[in-house]
Parts: structure tokens; C-alpha cells; sequence
């Protein structure tokens, strides 16, 4: 798997929050992207998976020599975010359930579900609504989301809110893992949480 | 644009004083005479008009919904000023044309608003662009406000088909040509035109365009520079 | 078929969580209840005519519709799952999942209406023509139900979503309320099925119209 960003700009309301990004990343790789609050770092992240075109450039994903074009990007992605949410109506259980039947371009192996949810340390809660997690608790169970369809891509946005030690393990245990054999990025104001990356994109430079 | 300026001044001056200056007479035998229409009479000058007026309302929709789409496809902001550009013009002429339609209707039909299908589509048309712009001000980056807005006035276009097909099955029609038009009321723009009425009528309806070229030309410009300005000042 | 197994699995998750959060369906009820009970104050011991029965009739699907419908968008918005559903549907998934799922709402709507009418105007509202009754009613949900999610999915996006979603609506909705509304006033006074086949296709043509141009048009609106 490559990912490729070539001269990626954004503009809102005809401001333009970064100009020209460009990297690119193959398995095993792994970048950080780092800025002060505001200088576009979830933005970036959100057109890396697709959920919003940026205002000029291109991203090109290539799986086994091949480019992926449009709706099948998002089965290779999976994501972190603050702005990302789960359902508070179902348990933790239920909304990897329903989420990976909606997905269900990629099947997933007996099993798959509680082993993430093992491994996120939420087994003993899997069948409690969402409304009663903590947010730690809900920020394990983004992790669980995330990587429930073994992503090629993995992106993190502030890795480790809300997390207490324990968790932060479960992270830094996650993100070796996944640096073993397919793509990471990271997007944090944390320099300890930067240098997890082999590479680096520092945003909000040019102005 | 030169010739479309004067071209829809002096046309638009000229059908002013045609269509009211002209007299008219049962027998009309001479080139400066207007025939006179059963049901109609002096009231007859309002279609050099009101008919140029609403179809500049419809051309003036049309148009902001093509340049819409155009957005949709190029994502160019430009289109999106063109297209609200037109809307607005539309919204004006849908409102000159209501307004001479009522007037019309008061001392052709006995009162200002009755429900017949064309005085309805128009004001659907008249919602439509309430409703347009109502949800371009709900909207808050230009990127989402250009491309809602040209989604809402697709979705409404899609609907116009509709309004020629359901609308005389359901409203029986007062306006010329209609069915529950009482004979003699009015005439059937072709047949009983007289040939300088029309031509008067078809220069009335190039006017109108050209007077809504100039217009949207105009505006357009101004909605460029200021936009221009907006950025320069961010 | 993935596209097919998507969606089922997208309504299946709305149908749960609004069996769970009865966001939708509570004001639905609460709406069609007050409605029919304030029409029924308004005509007390009046008879009133075919005409206006089924124009009332139309008239609370339609503000039911309005306080309930959006939902469906409305809410995945203002929880911040949007995003989530970004990343495991395609749009035209969630397209088609809204729109089962809106249906649906409509259908049990107008269901819920017609049970009530009888039984409140057990005098007036007698359906004479049943052919031209059902056929409008499902033909008329469909077209109100694919106007109603692509205005929905519009309005999710928007910051004044409450008063908007009517104002949308209307305009685009009035052609349908004025076939469905003739079409009723046919069923109740006993027309021949015959004299109703117009109002059918149109009622056709707009659903297939609306849902097309609705399908094409959905990515723009969904997408950031
Ligand atoms: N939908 C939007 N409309 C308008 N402006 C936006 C939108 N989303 C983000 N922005 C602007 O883009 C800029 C970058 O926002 P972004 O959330 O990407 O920052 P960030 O680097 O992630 O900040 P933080 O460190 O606080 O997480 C901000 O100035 C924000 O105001
Ligand atoms: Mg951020």
C-alpha cells in the first residue's frame, strides 16, 4: 500500500489553511503531522481519508499495484478523531456490530469483534450503552472501530485524549503494530506522540 | 454587451410607447391601430408586459439553475456568483410579474389572486426562490451554500415538468388558451394577435431578455469584485 | 449484492436506534394525534364536503411529515456520526437506506391518519373507491418520502434546520399534494378507477424523478 498527497491546498471561505502538502508514505511507514491549534492538522487528516475534497491536489491511494479510486478508499482506512462519533443509543458491542455489517465489503473473521474488544480493555463493559462510557471509554472503543477491519491505513487525530495510562499503552502497543507492515499517521501537538513517526509535515510554517 | 444595453433600452422604450400609445379599433386596417379583443379591450396592452416579464422570470430560473450545475461539476465559485446572480434577477422579474398579473387579473377577472394554474406555478416559482435564498443564508462556508443551493434549485427544476402537466388537470384555467377560459376573455396569443401586436409582443420579448442580459452582466461583475475584495481584505 | 447488504444493515441500525431513542416516531404520534384532534374541534357538527376531508387529510401527512422526516439526517448530524457513516457507506448506501427508512415512517403515517379519519368521521370519510385510495396513498408516500429525505439530507447541513425543512419542503412538495389531494377526493366519492389513472402517473413520474435526480445529486450533499 502507497498513499501519495501531491500539492494538497484547503481553502474555507476562501482562506486557504495550508498550501502545497505534499508526502508520500508506504507500508511500514509512518508521519506526523504537527501545528498549532488551527493550523489545519484534522483538516488534513479528514481529506487523507476522503471525507473532504481538498480545494487543489491530489491523493492517490495504490493497494498491490493498483489504484484504488473513490468508495473503495474507506475500507482500507481507519480512523481516530475527536470528531469522529460512535452511537450512544447502542453498546460498545452493538456499534462495532452494526458498523462492520454496514461495511461489509470486507467480511470479518469469527472472533474479530471481541478480540478487538479485548484488546482495548473493554470486554467487561461490551454490552453497556455508550451513553453510560466514560470518555476514555469511548475513546478505546474509537480504537476498536478503527482497526475491527484490519486497515492498511491507520490515522490517528489526538491519540491519546482522554486516555489514562493503561490506554496510552494500548496505543503505543497499536502503533508498533501497525508500523510493522502498513501505514501510520499521526496528528498531534505532543512532541513525544511526533517522534512514535518516521517522517514529519509541519503545517501553519508559511505564514 | 454594448449592443445588449441599448439594444433592450431602446426596444424597451419602444414597446412603452407602442403598446400604450396605439389605439385601438374594432377594424383595423392601418399599421398604427391595435384590433380590439372581446373581453379584453384597453386591457389587452398589459400582455406587451407581463407575458415578457414572466417569461424573463422562467429564462432567469433556468438559467441560474444550468450555471448550478455547472458549479457542481467544476466546483468554480464563479458559477456560483452566476447562478445567484440570476436567481436574483428571477426572484425581481417573479415579483414585477405577480404584481401585473394581479393588476390584470383585478379588472379582467374581478380580483387580484384566483387560483388559476399559471397565477399558482408562479407563485411556487415565487416560494422556490424564497425558499433558495433562505437556505443560502443558513449556510456558512461559500463552499456548502454553492453547492446546497445548486442541489435545492435542481431538485425545484426537477418539479417544473410537473407544474405543466398537473396543474391544468387539477385548477380549470382562467388565462388565455386554458380550458375553463370563458369564451371571448382573452385571446390565444397566435390567433387572435393582430400581426403589429405581435411583432410589438416578440420585440417585447427579446427586450425583456436583453434587459436581463444587461442586468446579470451587471451584477455579475459587481458580485466578482466583491468578491475579489473579501479576499484581498482575509 | 454488498451494496444490497450495506443498506439492509444501515435501515436495520436505524430502525434499532429509533425503536431505542424514538426520536422520530414520539413527535410523528404526538403530531398526527393533535392534529386530527384540533381538526375535529374546528368542524365540530359540520359535514364537511369530500374536498376538504381530503385536503385535511393531505395537510396533516404533510406537517406530520415536517416535525419527523428530517430525523433522519438531522440527527446523525448533530451527533457527529456522520463522519462514522462517511467511513463505512457509500452514498448512494446511505442514500437508499434514508430512503427505505423514510418510507417506511411515511407509510405507518399515513396508515396511522386513515385509521383515525375513519374513526373520527365515520360519516364522511367513507372510502368508496378502495382501488384509487391505495394507490394513491403508497404512490403518494413513495414521492413524499424521496422529496422529503433529499430536503432532509439538505437541511442536516444548514444551522436553522427546524423552520427551514418546511420551507424547503413545500414548494417542492406541492405539485404531489395536489395530485394526492384530487386523487383522495376521487377514492371518497366513489369515481371510477378509470377517471384516476392520470393522477397515478404523475404520481409515478414524480417518484421516479425525484428519486433519480435525488440519487445523482445526493453525493454533493453528503460529502463535505
Ligand atoms: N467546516 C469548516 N468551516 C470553516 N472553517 C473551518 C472548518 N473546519 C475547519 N475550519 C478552520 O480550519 C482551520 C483548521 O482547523 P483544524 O480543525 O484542521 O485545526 P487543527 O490543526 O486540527 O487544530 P487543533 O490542534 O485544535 O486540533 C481552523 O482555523 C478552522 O477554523
Ligand atoms: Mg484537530
Amino acid at each position: 500500500m502507497t498513499l501519495a498527497l501531491n500539492g494538497v491546498t484547503k481553502e474555507f471561505n476562501r482562506r486557504s489553511i495550508f498550501r502545497d502538502v505534499s508526502f508520500s508514505l508506504g507500508s511500514g511507514e509512518s508521519l506526523a503531522i504537527t501545528g498549532r491549534n488551527g493550523s489545519g492538522k484534522s483538516t488534513l487528516v479528514k481529506i487523507v481519508c476522503g471525507l473532504l475534497s481538498p480545494t487543489r491536489g491530489t491523493i492517490e491511494y495504490v493497494h498491490d499495484g493498483k489504484m484504488i479510486e473513490g468508495e473503495d478508499v474507506r475500507n482500507h482506512i481507519g480512523l481516530v478523531s475527536p470528531y469522529l462519533q460512535l452511537y450512544d443509543e447502542f453498546s460498545g458491542m452493538e456499534n462495532l456490530e452494526l458498523l462492520s455489517a454496514i461495511r461489509s465489503d470486507r467480511t470479518l473473521e469469527d472472533g474479530r469483534i471481541d478480540e478487538v474488544l479485548n484488546d482495548v480493555g473493554l470486554w467487561e463493559r461490551r454490552k453497556d450503552l455508550l451513553r453510560t462510557y466514560s470518555s476514555g471509554m469511548k475513546q478505546r472503543l474509537k480504537y476498536a472501530f478503527a482497526v475491527v477491519h484490519r486497515p492498511d491505513i491507520l490515522i490517528l487525530d489526538e491519540p491519546t485524549s482522554n486516555l489514562d495510562k493503561d490506554g496510552i499503552e494500548m496505543v503505543t502497543r497499536r502503533v508498533r503494530e501497525q508500523q510493522k507492515s502498513a501505514i501510520l499517521i499521526v496528528a498531534t501537538n505532543d512532541a513525544d506522540e511526533a517522534t512514535w513517526c518516521s517522517k514529519k509535515v509541519e503545517l501553519g510554517t508559511h505564514r | 454587451m454594448k449592443f445588449v444595453k441599448y439594444g433592450s433600452i431602446i426596444l424597451i422604450t419602444f414597446i412603452l410607447i407602442a403598446g400604450i400609445a396605439i389605439p385601438l379599433s374594432p377594424t383595423p386596417h392601418s399599421w398604427l391601430q391595435f384590433p380590439v379583443i372581446p373581453g379584453l379591450e384597453e386591457k389587452a396592452r398589459n400582455i406587451l408586459f407581463h407575458v415578457p416579464i414572466a417569461w424573463t422570470t422562467v429564462v432567469a430560473f433556468l438559467v441560474g439553475t444550468y450555471y448550478g450545475f455547472r458549479y457542481l461539476k467544476t466546483k468554480d465559485i464563479e458559477y456560483d456568483i452566476k447562478s445567484v446572480s440570476s436567481a436574483g434577477l428571477g426572484f425581481l422579474f417573479c415579483f414585477l410579474a405577480t404584481i401585473t398579473g394581479a393588476l390584470w387579473a383585478k379588472f379582467s377577472w374581478g380580483s387580484f389572486w384566483n387560483w388559476d394554474p399559471r397565477e399558482t406555478s408562479i407563485f411556487i416559482l415565487l416560494l422556490i426562490y424564497g425558499a433558495y435564498f433562505a437556505l443560502r443564508s443558513a449556510l456558512d462556508t461559500d463552499e456548502k451554500r454553492a453547492t446546497l443551493s445548486a442541489v435545492y434549485s435542481i431538485i425545484a427544476g426537477i418539479t417544473v415538468p410537473f407544474f405543466i402537466f398537473v396543474m391544468p388537470r387539477i385548477l380549470s384555467g382562467l388565462h388565455p388558451g386554458a380550458k375553463g377560459d370563458p369564451d371571448g376573455a382573452g385571446p390565444v396569443v397566435q390567433l387572435k394577435m393582430s400581426p403589429n401586436m405581435l411583432v410589438i409582443f416578440l420585440l417585447g420579448l427579446l427586450g425583456f431578455t436583453l434587459l436581463y442580459v444587461w442586468l446579470l452582466n451587471i451584477r455579475v461583475r459587481l458580485a466578482k469584485l466583491e468578491y475579489k475584495r473579501s479576499i484581498d481584505q482575509s | 449484492m454488498s451494496a444490497f447488504t450495506s443498506t439492509f444493515a444501515l435501515v436495520r441500525k436505524d430502525v434499532h436506534s429509533e425503536l431505542r431513542t424514538r426520536y422520530a416516531l414520539n413527535a410523528l404520534i404526538m403530531f398526527v394525534v393533535t392534529a386530527v384532534a384540533t381538526i375535529l374541534f374546528a368542524l365540530r357538527s359540520d359535514q364537511p364536503t369530500s374536498s376538504v376531508l381530503s385536503g385535511l387529510y393531505w395537510v396533516v401527512v404533510f406537517f406530520t411529515a415536517m416535525s419527523g422526516l428530517s430525523r433522519t439526517f438531522v440527527s446523525e448530524e448533530e451527533r457527529g456520526t456522520t463522519m462514522t457513516l462517511q467511513l463505512v457507506a457509500s452514498p448512494s448506501t446511505v442514500y437508499f437506506a434514508k430512503l427505505i427508512f423514510n418510507t417506511a415512517l411515511t407509510f405507518s403515517m399515513t396508515i396511522a391518519v386513515t385509521i383515525l379519519y375513519m374513526a373520527v368521521f365515520s360519516n364522511a370519510f367513507v372510502i368508496k373507491t378502495l382501488s384509487i385510495f391505495i394507490g394513491t396513498v403508497v404512490l403518494g408516500s413513495l414521492g413524499f418520502a424521496s422529496a422529503s429525505t433529499i430536503i432532509a439530507a439538505i437541511v442536516a447541513k444548514a444551522n436553522t434546520r427546524g423552520t427551514l425543512y418546511p420551507v424547503l419542503s413545500f414548494p417542492i412538495l406541492i405539485v404531489l399534494l395536489m395530485t394526492v389531494m384530487g386523487a383522495t377526493t376521487k377514492a371518497l366519492d366513489g369515481e371510477d378507477l378509470s377517471t384516476a389513472l392520470g393522477d397515478f402517473q404523475i404520481l409515478v413520474g414524480y417518484f421516479l424523478a425525484m428519486t433519480g435526480g435525488s440519487y445523482l445529486l445526493f453525493d454533493y450533499v453528503w460529502k463535505d
